[in-house]
């Protein structure tokens, strides 16, 4: 999933400072499973700006929604009946769900959450990140392990000088990813793929010229 | 002959290589980088370079390797794939043969937050051991890495780093090995400090002939204190420094520990010219280049062969 | 402010804080009729957004109370409650709010004394730190 992470509040607070109705906009997909940006999520933060403009003396007014999938222009569109009433929109969604919503409406919008990255719950609480997206999937060379996104240096043929005691040289937080690929190599029997030469990535899958794009001709 | 590398040159002479390094300065005093390189000059065959070492910024390998040129020396500049992206590392590769420079050492790089720009972002466009096959096939066969011809290719004789004692133990031959494929032609390796398992890395090496293929030059790093010693052994990533060592130190008086670390470091050459597969030494005398000359004659290392 | 008689809310777990509460009652311990009780089957059940609320709407002080560490009645609801709790302050703080607010208490059931001890503390402590801010905004717009 899409991980995020809720913005520092007083920056929250700045960007909303000139409004006075806000429509709170959540999203019952990733944020919510990342509790950044779900429904109780959208409670507690349209709660501490309660508080906020409370002890200014002032009051604020604030509409909470919760989308089905603000990613998704169809879903978006159910703010229809809500957009005119507001001065601002604060989304609780990841990078994606704020543009949708900023590309469908002429109102201010503004992000509460910082995205993070593609992850997977390691246990209750903790996200980590598995995949950066590189479009170029070398899971099945790896052991299911990727050298792309849990390498620190992203090396294609690892591990580098830096492992101690089979932790990454960034801290002993952080698993050598080729140490990982190395023992799941050995597991499954295949560890001759190893000496096999990981050639220099074509990155062009991976970004960087544009916003990448699919198009699925059956669907279009 | 591959290249027209004085390295090349004395491995294939037979001769048992010596080269050691200099940290350019951060700041632009060149009268640094020639009395570094002053003090070990009659005792190498190449100069190591560094290139933001620790992920620190310094004067460019290339422009130090320029300086170290100019006084009549043979330079090997160092390239982090931290820093450039195959582009830059290309152009740098072809800007530094120009210069003159014909050796070189391609690296992984420490990240950069062991440095002092912890905020910048890591390129990793390559990695070490694409970089060696991107300028070992600039070389050989005088393409670019995006396949397009060189007009007049750089001859570059290329090394890289190898760590034997980093974990897990049993891939370390195979890494090497992985470098011998992408073409490498010589290794510097780490500190050694733990010599039963360098001995027992270098088994692994020669019994797959990796040897044959590559030239192994262990690396030496003299202990100036106990001190060093221990933050070696707890500091530094990657680095095997065994309880004995220290002991050894911790035995001598203060005074004594720099002589005792200098004697420790020439036994180690000693043992290890006998250790089949070790084709020369890298000197690493950290901030203590003066000592470098006295390291290499007690080795019996001195004169350098003229090739 | 002398006259000022905050109000408290506490969540109290029915297999402990509440029926030390009960207890005190019927031992006559007398505590703070300010500390209003809201029972709950256990303090894993109090949410941020329960404590959240209770300030918002005007409570002076909010504060939950569990079982004692290690002793939850469903294994780790209390020390849920104290993350929860921790997470509230964070957000009071980053308000510049007085975090002393909202506070965690753990006690066992047989603890009567203990309750109205940490009731009559946490009153006190309420009454220093004076009304909730949030109070005269909602008196003022009830007036107007």
């Amino acid at each position: 999933m899409i991980t995020a992470e809720q913005k520092p509040i007083q920056e929250i607070i700045g960007y909303i400072a000139p409004y006075g109705k806000i429509l709170l906009v959540g999203c019952n997909e990733c944020v919510t499973v990342c509790a950044a940006g779900g429904r109780k999520e959208v409670g507690l933060l349209a709660s501490a700006l309660h508080l906020n403009s409370l002890k200014q003396g002032k009051t604020i007014d604030i509409k909470e929604i919760t989308l089905e999938r603000q990613c998704d222009p169809e879903y978006v569109e159910e703010l229809i009946s809500y957009i005119n009433d507001v001065d601002a929109v604060v989304s609780m969604a990841c990078g994606c769900g704020v543009q949708t919503i900023a590309g469908r409406y002429n109102t201010p919008v503004f992000p509460a959450v910082n995205t993070k990255f593609m992850g997977a719950s390691k246990s209750q609480g903790i996200w980590e990140e598995r995949c950066q997206g590189c479009g170029d999937c070398m899971l099945g060379i790896t052991g299911g392990i990727c050298p792309v996104a849990r390498c620190s240096k992203s090396l294609l043929n690892g591990p580098c000088g830096g492992t101690s005691a089979g932790q990454c040289e960034i801290g002993p937080d952080t698993d050598c990813a080729w140490r990982l690929i190395w023992e799941r190599l050995v597991e499954l029997g295949i560890q001759d793929r190893y000496e096999e030469l990981n050639e220099a990535k074509d990155w062009r899958p991976a970004g960087g010229a544009g916003p990448r794009r699919i198009i699925r001709e059956d669907l279009a | 002959m591959k290249t027209e590398s004085r390295l090349e040159k004395v491995f294939a002479a037979g001769h048992i290589a010596v080269t050691s390094e200099v940290g350019p300065p951060r700041g632009c005093d060149v009268d640094i980088v020639e009395k570094k390189a002053n003090m070990i000059k009659d005792h190498v065959d190449g100069i190591n370079i560094t290139d933001n070492q620790t992920a620190m910024v310094r004067m460019s390998s290339i422009a130090g390797a320029v300086i170290v040129k100019n006084m009549g020396l043979d330079p090997i500049i160092q390239m982090v794939a931290r820093d450039r992206n195959r582009l830059a590392m290309q152009a740098d590769i072809i800007g530094a043969y120009s210069l003159g420079i014909n050796t070189m050492l391609c690296l992984s790089g420490d990240h950069p937050k062991f440095g002092d720009h912890p905020t910048a972002k890591a390129v990793y466009d390559v990695d070490s051991v694409n970089m060696i096959k991107m300028v070992t096939d600039m070389r050989d066969t005088g393409k670019f890495q995006g396949g397009a011809d060189i007009k007049m290719p750089p001859k570059m004789f290329v090394g890289a780093a190898a760590n034997p004692f980093a974990d897990p133990f049993e891939l370390r031959v195979a890494r090497l090995a992985k470098k011998a494929k992408a073409g490498v032609d010589f290794i510097q390796t780490q500190c050694i400090f733990n010599m039963d398992k360098f001995e027992t890395w270098m088994k692994g090496v020669c019994d797959r002939g990796l040897d044959k293929e590559v030239k192994i030059l262990a690396g030496i790093t003299p202990m100036k204190s106990v001190g060093m010693a221990r933050y070696m052994k707890n500091k530094v990533p990657g680095m095997d420094v065994p309880d004995e060592v220290i002991k050894r130190l911790e035995g001598v008086s203060k005074e004594q520990q720099p002589e005792e670390g200098i004697k420790m470091a020439i036994e180690q050459m000693e043992r290890m010219k006998e250790i089949p597969g070790v084709a020369g030494f890298h000197i690493m005398a950290i901030e203590w280049e003066e000592r470098v000359a006295e390291i290499v004659e007690g080795a019996g290392l001195y004169p350098r062969p003229q090739v | 402010m002398e006259n000022f008689e905050p109000e408290i809310v506490a969540f109290c777990c029915h297999y402990c804080a509440y029926t030390a509460a009960d207890m005190a009652g019927s031992k006559r311990i007398s505590y703070p009729s300010n500390v209003k009780i809201i029972r709950v089957p256990c303090t894993g059940k109090v949410d941020a957004i329960h404590l959240m609320k209770a300030l918002e709407k005007g409570a002076d002080g909010v504060y939950v109370a569990g079982c004692l560490e290690g002793d939850c009645h469903f294994k780790n609801g209390n020390l849920r409650a104290k993350a929860r709790v921790a997470r509230v302050q964070k957000f009071l703080e980053d308000l510049g709010w007085e975090t002393e607010r909202v506070e965690m208490l753990n006690m066992s059931a047989g603890m009567g004394e203990h309750f109205a001890k940490t009731a009559r503390e946490f009153t006190e402590k309420i009454k220093t730190l004076g009304p909730n801010p949030v109070k005269e905004v909602k008196t003022a717009s009830k007036a107007v």
